[in-house]
């Protein structure tokens, strides 16, 4: 791109101010030398208010969208343009789509550093490259200075699912095996201490990962795949009881079988938190068949995202539509809906 | 974390449970169990998270106790806060677990934060101090609860406060204190005249102990006959602490025992309890919720600490709170009844609608019994 503009955009030392948002020429500036350079590709370049797609094969779309508000904005494994195109990744993931296209729209507080946005906005584009993904359409507004925090982003995504494929919590039986793609808790564990300046001797990372590859290799590996969920705010517990409900029957499950690392269960033990409700933005709960389980597991942990994957427990018949769990101790006790105390805006 | 697992082994706990198993068989005729209270909420939470109602035998019932700060608080308590933070241009600053609970017009201080009222959430107190301290314009309160675990952190800030010379900052004190309430419990259960069985002993708080030391305890045994075992938060140390309750009751003993060693001296924390004698005062008498009105069993600040008293520097509104005469706290907390024998249990009354004090907190008897038990029942 020819540089229309007399002077290149200060990233270094610059910072948003309302004429990022207004739609003049500053606003175009840092739409062509920040966006449009980081995320490049066919559709955006074309320049016109909406990307013009061609659906490359027959079959359904998926679509989801989600806003990404989580303060810090950078934290230990990830930041909020990393975690925007994983979350809407994941989200279309899930359904055994492959995602295609992302928009992303930027809310942007007045007096923000543009090199801070310069690092999210690379980010992004990495995390998009990294997943096979295009951010074909974007939106910049800004906010006065105290009406935001930093920058939020909303993230929409589209997929295509391939005839054949039937991924829905509604094919959940008994019997069916629950499959974990890895450790519990890593995100918002990361992210809570980030924001109370909590030092580890092992840093803990967000586990903020796209999941479409290893859901790509989990559909190719030929078993009877039920449904797939990822464990995002509220956590495993959460995500399991919503799926119980729904689905209409109960789960049992196996502490001493959950992976959680050593480092996660502290904090968690000084906090007062429990790992089974904890945000996580790169893991995904498997439903198949028990007596495939174990090709599954095998599948999935081959795959760079699931190599600590583990069956953690079973589905059931259950008319209450329970989720009770063997305790380490080899007692029993329920898995309940997260009553209140939850971790804010932690994605 | 090899020092939490060694606390959580399968095949000890297993050991454990069939000691118990062992001890209690035949001990007493059917129909009457032993019957020991968990002061604690910790403990609580502990066995149901864990399960340990599974390893128990039908011979060992467990009564859970008050020991949950945010649960003993009284509405009017809660209400004099959010009247604070709503009618003063200042900063209310308060533990998480506070936040949610509901005050006698079923507000919050999560709902009056949502309604414009500026409260913060703090891990510590000593982050209220310094948000006074970088805020000098602001005034800054920070409402202080909890038993004398949290109680010197608060003795802490407010004599830095003064050392500061902070003109912004004050404390609304609402520390409250376990001794006297463990002679509450013991006076309400003593007698089971009204057919209640009087209680056989209790498992100790923990924390609490570490500060306060195992002597203040020594009136359960010598008093009332009642054994105690102080211990850990861990499932292991509770199963540990009961097989030594029924241990010391099968022998006609009842002393303050510490499994807790590791932990609790019999002195307890000489520091931190000269530290609170320096700032704080008794109060007369304190409302603990689902107890009653319990005589020097909460603090207050000393006079020459009134500078920093909320309660002196600002007008607390009255409060015509009343609890639910359905709710059967005060009987579930002198083990006279259980969670399922209240009408409102699971029906009204949720941890997302918590109507009394047992179900404020995952720590209360209540709600314990709802998130992670009452499987058994349904
Ligand atoms: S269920 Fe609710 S109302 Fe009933 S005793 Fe427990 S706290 Fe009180």
């Amino acid at each position: 791109m020819t540089n229309r503009f007399e002077r290149s955009l200060d990233i270094k030392n610059g910072r948003v101010d309302m004429t990022h948002g207004s739609g003049g020429r500053a606003m175009a500036q840092l739409i062509d030398q920040l966006f449009a350079k980081a995320f490049d590709n066919p559709a955006l370049a074309e320049g016109n208010d909406q990307a013009r797609l061609a659906i490359p094969a027959a079959g359904r779309l998926a679509f989801s969208t989600d806003s990404y508000v989580i303060s810090p904005l950078f934290f230990a494994g990830g930041n909020i343009g990393s975690l925007a195109v994983h979350g809407t990744v994941n989200d279309v993931a899930l359904s055994g789509a492959k995602p295609l296209w992302l928009s992303a729209g930027f809310i942007l507080e007045e007096g923000f550093p543009l090199a801070d946005l310069e690092c999210i906005v690379t980010s992004m584009a990495k995390a998009a490259q990294d997943c096979g993904v295009q951010i074909v359409t974007g939106d910049t507004k800004v906010v006065e200075k105290g009406k935001a925090d930093g920058v939020f982003i909303n993230t929409a995504g589209v997929g295509l699912i391939e005839a054949g494929v039937d991924l829905s919590v509604h094919n959940i039986r008994a019997g069916d095996a629950i499959i974990i793609s890895g450790t519990l808790g890593d995100h918002g564990v990361a992210v809570m201490a980030q924001r109370e300046g909590l030092v580890f001797d092992e840093p803990v990372l967000s586990d903020s990962a796209g999941l479409n590859g290893l859901i790509e290799a989990m559909l190719a590996s030929g078993v009877t795949l039920h449904a797939l969920r990822d464990p995002t705010r509220g956590g495993l517990a959460t995500s399991l009881n919503e799926m119980a409900q729904a689905a209409g029957v109960g789960m049992r499950l196996d502490e001493a079988a959950i992976p959680v690392r050593a480092a996660v269960r502290g904090v968690c033990e000084i906090l007062g938190l429990d790992p089974l409700y904890i945000a996580n933005e790169g893991k995904l709960i498997a439903f198949c068949p028990a007596q495939q389980a174990g090709k599954l597991l095998a599948v999935m942990r081959g795959h760079v995202h699931g190599h600590e994957a583990a069956i953690i427990g079973e589905v059931v018949e259950d008319d209450h539509a329970f989720v009770e769990m063997t305790t380490t101790l080899g007692g029993h006790r329920m898995v309940d809906w997260l009553a209140g105390e939850q971790l804010p805006r932690i994605c | 974390m090899k020092y939490i697992d060694s606390f959580r082994d399968n095949r000890l706990a297993q050991k454990l449970a069939a000691a118990i198993r062992q001890e209690v068989q035949g001990a007493r005729p059917a129909g009457q169990p032993f019957r020991f209270m968990e002061f604690c909420g910790g403990h609580t939470h502990a066995i149901f998270r864990f399960g340990l109602p599974d390893l128990l035998p039908p011979e060992i019932k467990m009564i859970h106790g008050p020991g949950c700060p945010v649960c003993v608080l009284p509405m009017a308590k809660i209400d004099a806060a959010i009247g604070l933070a709503q009618r003063y241009p200042l900063t209310l600053c308060t533990y998480g677990d506070m936040m949610r609970v509901p005050g006698g017009q079923r507000l919050s201080l999560l709902k009056a934060k949502a309604a414009g009222a500026d409260v913060r959430m703090v891990l510590s107190p000593h982050d209220a101090l310094m948000l006074a301290k970088d805020n000098p314009e602001r005034e800054v309160v920070f409402f202080a609860i909890g038993f004398e675990t949290t109680t010197p952190p608060t003795a802490v800030i407010v004599k830095q406060a003064q050392a500061l010379g902070l003109k912004n900052f004050s404390v609304f004190c609402n520390h409250v204190l376990t001794p006297p309430a463990l002679k509450w419990l013991l006076d309400a259960s003593g007698s089971g005249e009204d057919g209640v069985p009087p209680l056989d002993g209790f498992v100790g708080p923990s924390h609490v102990s570490a500060i306060i030391g195992t002597r203040p305890y020594e009136i359960a045994a010598t008093g009332y006959g009642k054994p105690v075992v102080i211990t850990g938060f861990e499932p292991l140390d509770v199963l540990q602490a009961i097989l030594m309750l029924v241990r010391q009751v099968k022998a006609g003993r009842a002393v303050v025992e510490n499994e807790y060693a590791r932990a609790v001296t019999a002195e307890g924390n000489v520091k931190a309890q000269a530290l609170m004698a320096e700032v704080f005062d008794f109060r007369d008498t304190f409302e603990w919720r689902g107890l009653g009105w319990i005589p020097h069993s909460a603090l207050k600040l000393k006079d020459v600490y009134a500078a920093f008293d909320a309660e002196k520097r600002f007008a607390l509104e009255p409060s015509a709170a009343k609890e639910n005469p359905a709710c059967q706290c005060p009987a579930i907390l002198r083990g006279a009844k259980s969670p399922e024998e209240c009408k409102l249990f699971g029906t009204v009354c949720t941890p997302e609608n918590p109507i009394g004090a047992c179900m404020v907190s995952s720590e209360g008897g209540c709600a314990a019994w709802y998130s992670y038990g009452r499987r058994k029942k349904s």
